[in-house]
């Protein structure tokens, strides 16, 4: 079964625990410039979304890379090799999503692999805004949300 | 771990940004931001220096847990010889901005001496340097926030810095950092504005290790669980922000109103959290739309709040049409109940203002308080106001004064004197509800007797931060007090100032300890720092910080003559509710208090006490 990241951004409070625990996992020490996932502040709509790699089926970054560094796992992860890349940061610019981006002290890019399939953010995340599911039921909790907008009882009565 | 072990020296008559090493001694001693920040203050700076000379210094102190995944672990203080008290002033904020310097490599910066001219401090990781502010001196927060990060064409700065109201020497400016968040009282951002540096902006891309990751990891978490599963943590500040306390205090019958005159306000639930949250706007959404965490809070009280665009106030200026941070408890008490005003968009415009140009609600809402009063008994006249027509309840002088006030125009300049000056001027001090020299925040110490000692023997003057025994007396936590009666006060009230002063010193937010005891942060600071960090060891720096500040009030020249209350509240009896016919107990409590923290009848720390804290 392939998962995916769900980011539900109404509920992002904008506590950036997912940066602190992504960087933790990545980077061995807390560092929210280093996260593969980003909270954004669009602070005059009282919006802040979290965002990350969508792990695309066809991903431009992986058909760019010029030494095959990024393959895909059996969930259907884009992961980064870094024994392979070479710093040339075309895959970031072939990335429609910026999701990818590079270490300048390491010299590799970087990207969200899903932990392996236990993603660190999920667990921070105080209000559940980013879940981690079968990526197949991905839209139904907000079609579920559309549904109960459908009042059906008030057309029967017209 | 914990510290980078780097701090920035900056002095500002030099021009000069130096690198030096964090005294890890005196971290050991002081643990951090608030504590080690007065330590370094009172090491380095004569306490009888004039707040707004040269020779002050200012201090950006983060503590050992700021940067980490710790619970509210994104604070910073500024630690400096406050203007509108003359006592030690601290200041704490939370917003992104602290934990920023820390990935920018730096624990502290100490600014000393004054520029020639307007300078701002741009830090980009481990590159420190004073830039020319000429083109942002005389603009607003929201105004020098947006000049600078498009300046360095880097959206992801973090700003700390004055308005129009710092540089103006406003005696209760604060210094807002991330839009809305403020290391709010005691005039901070004055001190700030006579050094003619008008902001820090920093930018860091490093990270922050901790000792021993996973005992840290392992203590976080299980505070996480605590913080989720408490009832005022977990639900009440979540949903309705601090504001969750406007009707609570006011059936306490502790709500100080019209100037202190009163003790509840009819007005209260038109302000309160359920008003926020009622649809009013043309659009059918409510003033609150959003809450907003910190860095790292898993609590997330704050507020984010849309002014109706149809309302008197920004009809006209569609700028303000946007969401920016609204109310909070002591914000909608001081510009609400202490001006009479319960008019929700009104109140929430003068939020914005107090941001916008840098000023603290609290002492501006009783500041206007107090004047108001001093224009219905005739001591203060139209041509004193300059034609504003300060009645209480009129929600136009309310946004019209925090208009001239941000901006220090016309009587705005007298309002921005404070209220013990103002009150002095025209002949009326018994108004003034202060303390030291400072405004006190919104609860009435005839109805939570605690409070009046906690006000009384603050170090910063009259504040709620320091020893917040509505916990106890009203909410029950840890344990219910009864809030009418001062038996057992001293001790509660120098328990509570202890741990403050301990979590206050950590990086923490003091919210969290609605939930959480030392039992519960010292696991963190254990984790976090080299060493073995107890409650024990907790409390004892919290002592030793609270006696270290009042050695430095008493060197400043404050004795126990300071340590009162208003008369009114000494004097005139509670008219309505549970405390109606009783004053302020505190000459019940105050000799208790001196003895209980191993202090003379005159208030001043015995040679033993100090000895045993080592100061």
């Amino acid at each position: 079964m392939q998962k995916a990241l769900v980011i539900d951004p109404v509920k992002c409070t904008g506590c950036k625990q997912c940066e602190l625990a992504c960087s933790y996992v990545k980077e061995g020490e807390f560092n929210p410039a280093k996260s593969r996932i980003r909270v954004f502040d669009f602070h005059q709509d009282a919006r802040f979304v979290p965002y990350t790699c969508t792990q695309c089926a066809e991903a431009w970054c992986q058909r760019a890379c010029p030494v095959d560094a990024i393959t895909t796992n059996e969930w259907g992860v884009k992961e980064v090799h870094d024994g392979l890349c070479v710093g040339c940061k075309v895959c970031i610019i072939a990335c429609p999503f910026g999701t990818v981006n590079y270490n300048a002290s390491t010299g590799k890019v970087i990207k969200c692999d899903e932990c392996g399939g236990d993603p660190a953010c999920v667990k921070a995340c105080p209000t559940d805004a980013i879940i981690y599911m079968d990526v197949e039921q991905a839209g139904f909790g907000k079609m579920r949300q559309w549904a109960a907008k459908t009042d059906t009882a008030a057309q029967a009565t017209q | 771990m914990g510290w980078t072990g780097q701090v920035l020296r900056v002095n500002l008559t030099k021009g000069t940004c130096t690198p030096e090493a964090l005294n890890k001694d005196w971290a050991g001693q002081y643990l951090g931001q608030r504590g080690l920040g007065s330590k370094y203050l009172v090491e380095e700076t004569d306490p009888k220096v004039d707040p707004l000379s040269p020779d002050n210094k200012m201090i950006f102190a983060t503590g050992p847990l700021t940067g980490t995944c710790a619970s509210t672990g994104g604070r910073y203080s500024v630690i400096t010889k406050g203007p509108l008290t003359g006592a030690i002033a601290c200041s704490n904020s939370g917003g992104y901005w602290g934990a920023e310097l820390k990935f920018a490599g730096w624990d502290m910066i100490i600014l000393e001496g004054k520029a020639d001219k307007p300078v701002y401090l741009c830090i980009i990781d481990g590159k420190a340097e004073l830039l020319d502010a000429s083109e942002i001196w005389g603009k607003s927060v929201w105004d020098m926030d947006a000049w600078i990060k498009s300046r360095h064409q880097d959206p992801m700065m973090h700003v700390s810095g004055i308005g129009i109201a710092g540089e103006n020497g406003v005696l209760y400016s604060c210094i807002i950092n991330d839009l809305h968040r403020a290391a709010g009282r005691s005039g901070v951002g004055a001190v700030m504005g006579s050094k003619n540096l008008k902001a820090i902006a920093v930018r860091g891309t490093g990270g922050v290790k901790v000792d021993d990751f996973p005992a840290f990891l392992a203590a976080t978490s299980a505070a996480k669980e605590v913080l989720a599963g408490n009832a005022v943590t977990g639900e009440g500040l979540p949903a309705f922000g601090t504001q969750v306390l406007m009707n609570v205090i006011n059936e306490a019958g502790a709500l100080p109103t019209r100037n202190t005159r009163e003790v509840q306000f009819e007005g209260a639930h038109d302000i309160s959290a359920e008003a926020m949250a009622k649809p009013s706007g043309k659009d059918g959404k409510p003033n609150l739309l959003a809450n907003q965490a910190c860095f790292s809070c898993t609590i997330a009280c704050g507020r984010i709040s849309k002014i109706n665009e149809e309302h008197y106030t920004v009809r006209n200026k569609p700028e303000y049409w946007h969401a920016s941070g609204g109310l909070e408890y002591e914000a909608a008490w001081a510009l609400g109940a202490a001006t009479g005003v319960s008019d929700l968009d009104a109140l929430t415009y003068a939020n914005f203002i107090c941001n916008e140009q840098g000023i603290d609600p609290i002492s501006f809402g009783a500041t206007l308080g107090a004047a108001m009063e001093m224009y219905e008994d005739g001591a203060l006249t139209d041509k004193d106001t300059g034609g504003l027509k300060l009645n209480f309840g009129s929600a136009e002088a309310l946004t019209q004064a925090t208009e001239l006030t941000g901006k220090a125009e016309g009587f705005g300049k007298e309002l921005g004197m404070g209220s013990k000056k103002l009150c002095d001027k025209y002949g009326k001090p018994e108004l003034s509800m202060t303390v030291k020299g400072q405004e006190f925040p919104a609860y009435d110490p005839r109805g939570i007797q605690g409070m009046g000692l906690t006000y009384a023997t603050s170090n910063r003057g009259a504040c709620h931060l320091r020893s917040y025994t509505v916990s106890s007396e009203i909410l029950g936590i840890p344990e219910k007090t009864d809030p009418l009666v001062t038996d057992g006060k001293a001790g509660l009230v120098k328990a509570f100032q202890d741990a403050t002063a301990a979590v206050d010193s950590a990086g923490l937010c003091i919210f969290t300890t609605f939930a959480w005891t030392l039992e519960d942060i010292a696991p963190q600071i254990d984790g976090a720092l080299a060493g073995e960090w107890s409650v024990d060891r907790l409390l004892e720096i919290g002592e030793r910080v609270w006696n270290l500040e009042r050695q430095y009030n008493l060197q400043a020249g404050f004795t126990a003559k300071d340590d009162t209350l208003p008369k009114r509240l000494l004097k005139d009896a509670a008219k309505t509710g549970p405390a109606k016919g009783l004053v302020a107990g505190l000459d019940k409590m105050l000799p208790e208090y001196y003895a209980v923290r191993g202090w003379t009848e005159d208030g001043v720390p015995t040679n033993e006490t100090l000895s045993r804290l080592a100061l």
